[in-house]
């Protein structure tokens, strides 16, 4: 189950999805202890952020939904929140958002001291002005510019998350590649979606739209990371619905080298990445395959 | 699997005290005693509220405090909200129990009493207007800060009486944290099992947004009801709370910002 990720080792393909119970140390510990490979952070900004009002988070029968609007303490919480990674028995992926590219590369300076193993850049959220798809930072220039920036500040690998939305998203990861990225992280939340209560005759999302994620969003994450794996070398971080060991092989045979986790919790509980891993085990197994690594991009051929 | 909100209505509204209003809806959920339902006003904001009533009424009894307890102060019967849930665990239930209420904790503790037997009830209260629930729970022991009604003095001196006299295998509490703190202090030094039931600002309510993380427990999740074993290992029981960005402050700074 070893998995060699930008030279970082992994003890199983498994990571938490930035967003998702990455407020705290103790929850990335417990994460951790629940067999993730490896965990990502809620993104930071520089200043704190409050986020959206609530109703932020919600599910409904195809996936779940979130505006959450990267409510965050910013550099001065995370330099509180996150010392001593060290201690925690996995890597620890930063993740880093902005909206020009010195924003991204003030954070990075900022987190400079702490015991990251890698910084996650996300330039594709779907509900946050001034960040992401709304801030147009999926377009291939955006994205080599903020990717060129960052890399230059830092000598840790750099992921940079995509967007599902995105026309061509072969053609941002290449951006990214050329621009000195490490890894792709694919995808972010799709959409935006929206859900409106019909008794109440308003959307329920108080910022009324929502990125999608969980199984509604799984065919297109397997698509784009299918798209991604044609465009570049580099290697994969797989993310969007996946729920089970199945899923995950899925993604690795679309192109992915990891597989990210997120709203998988809400269907299975924290111990999804333990259960995940055992059935990866046992379907790789029962069909033959020595590790993973033959397993990566095998739909291809 | 689906987490939205159900638009319920409002049947009947009774006032607790001067600041504290039950709300009863026209839907019955099904609950245990210490769970709680997310309540949506559109357009305005979605908070967490325990059930004070479960059965053959529905209903949750709030203190107004900030823009969202204002405007749901200002509804009438017949107006409609919108409600998601039950979340969270619940207490268990134990014999030979004591039930120690501070304020509006009386709230989540309502039909756990209903479900106990003959349990020892501590009902407190700043002062007389302040109470909540005495007539409902008429064999409860009740205390106030400033002796306006049954006993002066605060709920933990009571407790520590009643343990003195009376056999306890379990103390169930609610109420400000500093309070619950102290209940679980005593509680330890006694030797008996303690369940508190906790309050932090939440978001999804389901245990993956993470925002009302305390030591590497979900309060919406594993919470908001914590025994023993895991109340010693939350430094943050009594210790820390999270304001809207995450940001780790004091309880008091926290409980100062949520009633602002």
């Amino acid at each position: 189950m070893e998995t060699k990720l930008c030279g970082i080792k992994l003890k199983n393909p498994t990571v938490l999805a930035s967003g998702i119970l990455g407020t705290s140390k103790s929850l990335l510990a417990r994460v951790i202890g629940n067999g993730a490979g490896a965990v990502t952070i809620k993104s930071i900004s520089f200043e704190a952020r409050e986020g959206h009002k609530n109703p932020t988070v919600i599910a409904f029968e195809g996936g779940m939904m979130n505006a959450v609007g990267y409510s965050n303490f910013g550099v001065a919480g995370a330099l509180k929140e996150f010392v001593n990674l060290n201690e925690l028995e996995a890597p620890i992926f930063a993740s880093v958002i902005g909206t020009e590219a010195e924003d991204f590369v003030k954070v990075v300076e900022g987190l400079k001291g702490l015991d990251f193993a890698a910084i996650e850049i996300p330039l594709s959220c779907p509900h946050t002005p001034g960040f992401g798809t709304l801030a147009g930072q999926d377009t291939p220039e955006k994205t080599f510019e903020i990717t060129k920036a960052v890399v230059k500040k830092t000598k840790k690998p750099v992921f940079i998350k995509l967007s599902p939305n995105t026309k061509n998203i072969g053609e941002v990861a290449k951006a990214a590649e050329k621009a000195g990225a490490s890894a792709i992280t694919a995808v972010n939340t799709m959409g935006p979606g929206m859900v409106i209560n019909i008794e109440a005759k308003k959307p329920v999302l108080d910022f009324k739209v929502g990125g999608v994620s969980g199984p509604a969003l799984k065919p297109v994450a397997v698509r784009c990371v299918y798209d991604v794996y044609e465009s570049v070398k580099i290697p994969i971080i797989g993310a969007g619905g996946v729920l089970t060991g199945k899923d995950a092989v899925e993604m690795m045979m679309a192109g992915a080298t990891a597989v990210g986790i997120g709203s998988g919790i809400y269907y299975r509980g924290i111990d999804i990445f333990r259960e995940v891993c055992s059935e990866i085990s046992e379907w790789v197994e029962k069909n033959g395959y020595k590790n993973l690594k033959e397993l990566v991009g095998v739909a291809h051929e | 699997m689906s987490e939205l909100p159900e638009i319920v209505k409002i049947i009947k509204i009774t006032q607790e005290n001067p600041c504290v209003k039950t709300f009863f809806f026209d839907k019955r959920i099904q609950a245990k005693p210490g769970q709680f339902v997310m309540a949506w006003i559109p357009g305005l904001d979605e908070k967490p509220f325990s059930l004070s009533y479960v059965g053959k009424e529905t209903g949750i009894t709030v203190e107004e405090k900030g823009k969202f307890t204002k405007r749901l102060f200002q509804m009438k019967e017949g107006d409609k909200i919108g409600i998601r849930g039950p979340y969270g665990n619940s207490f268990g239930l134990k014999a030979n129990a004591c039930v120690v209420a501070g304020g509006c904790g009386i709230a989540p503790l309502s039909t756990l009493i209903e479900n106990l037997k003959n349990p020892f009830v501590i009902l407190g209260a700043r002062s007389k207007d302040r109470l909540i629930f005495e007539k409902r729970f008429p064999n409860a022991k009740i205390t106030t800060d400033d002796g306006s009604f049954g006993e002066k003095g605060f709920v933990t001196d009571v407790l520590k009486n009643v343990l003195r006299d009376r056999k306890s295998e379990v103390i169930y509490t609610c109420g400000p944290e500093v309070m619950m703190k102290k209940v679980f202090e005593i509680c330890e030094s006694h030797k008996i099992g303690c369940q508190a039931s906790l309050e932090r600002y939440m978001k999804c309510g389901f245990g993956v947004c993470g925002q009302c993380e305390v030591n590497g427990f979900r309060v919406c999740k594993e919470g908001p009801v914590f025994s023993s074993e895991s109340l010693r290992e939350m430094k943050g029981f009594g210790g820390f709370a999270r304001l809207k960005s995450g940001e780790r402050v004091s309880v008091s700074e926290y409980i100062q910002w949520r009633c602002a």
